[in-house]
């Protein structure tokens, strides 16, 4: 099957607007500005079933029905903040098939009757954003971004902003917070973005990869969309493979694929044919699965990864083999953790230093069990108490790889086994 | 000399971004431009871009101290930026850190003795198929250098130097 996302791998030169113009490039946002209404636009998204695909997995149309009515000016801003260990889907598409974003950016625009749209990148794709830039020109000299577009008398302008390192402006409250040139630290909610958001107006915040996909919805219609994927988890999605495959790398799939076949059909296998022993499904922030043949066989999509006792999240598939200590893997978590938390809330400030403390001492073969049991203790004592998710997720690695690896937590010397 | 009578292009174009009552979120863009002047981020700097946007001098020292990409010490001309998080360290990034160091007799977070480039490990890049791997940044920006090996990261720095330090 072609590609719908990473769409660059079959069509070569996807990243010229003349190219994306000749495969059907930005006549889908035209048709939507000349024959749609922006409501009719929502309820075709709506209708399509597309889902968040920075991780929350929330329902795209519904989060744009959230604008309140008659409150102007509005905002979309896209969310091209991927820091997340374990994924780079979304570096693929800005570098690979620009312009499908960039449409993607222009038609969520519209649907929500913004004029002005912001695309977020994080500061280490300089070269990307770069890229941007220069697409966004050319958008504005071949008359698809402007004033009056289509003879309509809609108009439309996309900026970039760029970050500088800081995995937390991916929370979409920090990233406003961040466009308004403050501290990226998480807002308290309510009042939630689309009521409140940039520069204090309703906003809407969408994925890259989400954003990416509507081009194609509306050219082929919900029930297209709708036949590909799951009835849970509807269309595709762009599967970060990473950790101890053959292969790695990112593969666009539908939803409802099992474990089994991603990791082995497409990453090729282990590497050197080891037992596969755990995996991450979402990045550095997920629960630890136990790979059994049960999780293997089960399908990627948002319902059937919960059944594990996990998320599928943004779907960044760290591959985990049994050369490698669950302890150790948990030490590189807390510490990304660690080194990101914000400072703002005290769960996840003081939560995050005291299991680095913890763990580098349990890492360093100095820990008693009493101290393997404290950690968990402080992970489970963060849960449900943190500003935002950044809290939370610093705590999933760490509670389920002491529940469910106990045999890598074991008193032992120093050295945790690893690559 | 200050940032809008250096790059008035630049500047305007960055403003010009954001509603005028809300000309504070230029600071980050107006930062990364004083970067590029000096090579870090000096104090004149910081008094010459709080008073373009009426911000206090301490509401921009904070901004330099919370985002790592802002410098505020010199450093090497090239930061080379490891990544050393979970699935690159997998694919062997501390191994290639410590050897890495070890060649050019350094420890991690230190500059070699031409002080051309600081070796630094950093959190997670969006590179995770392509480890090991790292960030070179300099003033004027960033690249990606992946699917390295100790000896090719070898080779880069022998060209950097011979080029006298350029960088496209």
């Amino acid at each position: 099957m072609d590609h719908i996302l990473l769409r660059h791998r079959e069509i070569k030169d996807i990243k010229r607007l003349d190219v994306y113009r000749k495969n059907g490039g930005f006549q889908a946002f035209q048709k939507a500005v000349t024959k749609m209404g922006p409501a009719e636009v929502t309820e075709l998204v709506k209708a399509s079933g597309l889902r968040g695909r920075g991780g929350a997995g929330f329902p795209t149309g519904v989060k744009w029905s959230f604008i309140p009515a008659g409150v102007y000016p509005r905002y979309v801003v896209a969310n091209a903040d991927e820091s997340e260990p374990g994924t780079f889907k979304d570096r693929e598409i800005l570098e690979g098939n620009p312009y499908q974003f960039l449409e993607g950016v222009a038609i969520a625009c519209y649907a929500v009757e913004a004029h002005v749209g912001y695309v977020y990148l994080r500061g280490e794709f300089w070269h990307l954003a770069l890229e941007i830039d220069a697409c966004i020109a050319e958008l504005e000299q071949a008359g698809l971004l402007g004033d009056a577009l289509f003879g309509t008398d809609y108009s439309l302008r996309i900026h970039t902003h760029v970050g500088a390192g800081a995995y937390i402006c991916g929370e979409e409250s920090a990233l406003l917070e961040s466009i308004e040139g403050k501290l990226g630290q998480p807002r308290i909610r309510p009042p939630f973005p689309a009521t409140s958001g940039l520069f204090d107006k309703p906003t809407v915040i969408n994925n890259v990869e989400t954003l990416t996909n509507l081009p194609l919805i509306l050219e082929k219609g919900a029930d297209w969309y709708r036949s590909m994927g799951t009835g849970d988890s509807p269309g595709v999605k762009i599967f970060s493979l990473s950790g101890r495959v053959k292969k790695p790398g990112n593969y666009e799939l539908p939803f409802g694929l099992t474990f089994r076949q991603l990791i082995f059909e497409y990453g090729g296998g282990i590497l050197d044919d080891r037992p596969v022993k755990a995996i991450m499904a979402a990045g550095a922030s997920s629960s630890l699965i136990v790979a059994d043949d049960k999780a293997l066989d089960t399908k990627l999509d948002y319902a059937s990864v919960r059944t594990l006792g996990a998320d599928l999240g943004s779907a960044s598939v760290i591959v985990i083999d049994d050369t490698v200590s669950i302890r150790w893997v948990i030490s590189k978590t807390i510490h990304f953790f660690k080194h990101e938390s914000c400072g703002k809330c005290t769960p996840c400030r003081e939560g995050t230093y005291w299991m680095m403390h913890l763990i580098d001492r349990i890492e360093h073969g100095e820990a008693t069990q009493e101290n393997v049991e404290l950690l968990h203790t402080v992970a489970k004592q963060m849960q449900n108490k943190c500003l935002c998710a950044l809290g939370e997720f610093a705590t999933m690695a760490p509670a389920t790889g002491i529940e469910r690896f106990p045999i890598d937590f074991k008193a032992s010397p120093a050295g945790g086994t690893h690559a | 000399m200050s940032l809008a009578d250096k790059y008035p292009q630049e500047v305007k174009k960055i403003l010009a971004k954001y509603p005028p009552e809300y000309k504070r979120s230029a600071v980050m863009p107006l930062l990364y431009l004083a970067q590029r002047q000096d090579g870090y981020i000096t104090k004149a700097s910081v008094q010459d871009i709080a008073g373009m946007l009426d911000m206090t001098t301490t509401d921009v020292v904070s901004i330099v101290g919370f985002y790592t990409l802002f410098h505020d010490q010199r450093a090497g001309k090239y930061r080379m930026q490891v990544c050393t998080d979970l699935p690159c360290a997998m694919r062997g990034a501390d191994r290639f850190l410590e050897e890495l160091c070890s060649h050019l007799g350094i420890k991690v977070g230190e500059t070699t003795p031409d002080g051309l480039v600081t070796v630094e490990a950093v959190m997670c890049l969006a590179a995770c198929d392509r480890a090991p791997m790292f960030q070179l940044q300099t003033a004027e920006g960033l690249e990606y250098h992946e699917n390295m090996s100790v000896d090719k990261t070898l080779e880069l720095i022998a060209t950097l130097k011979k080029s006298g330090g350029e960088v496209k």
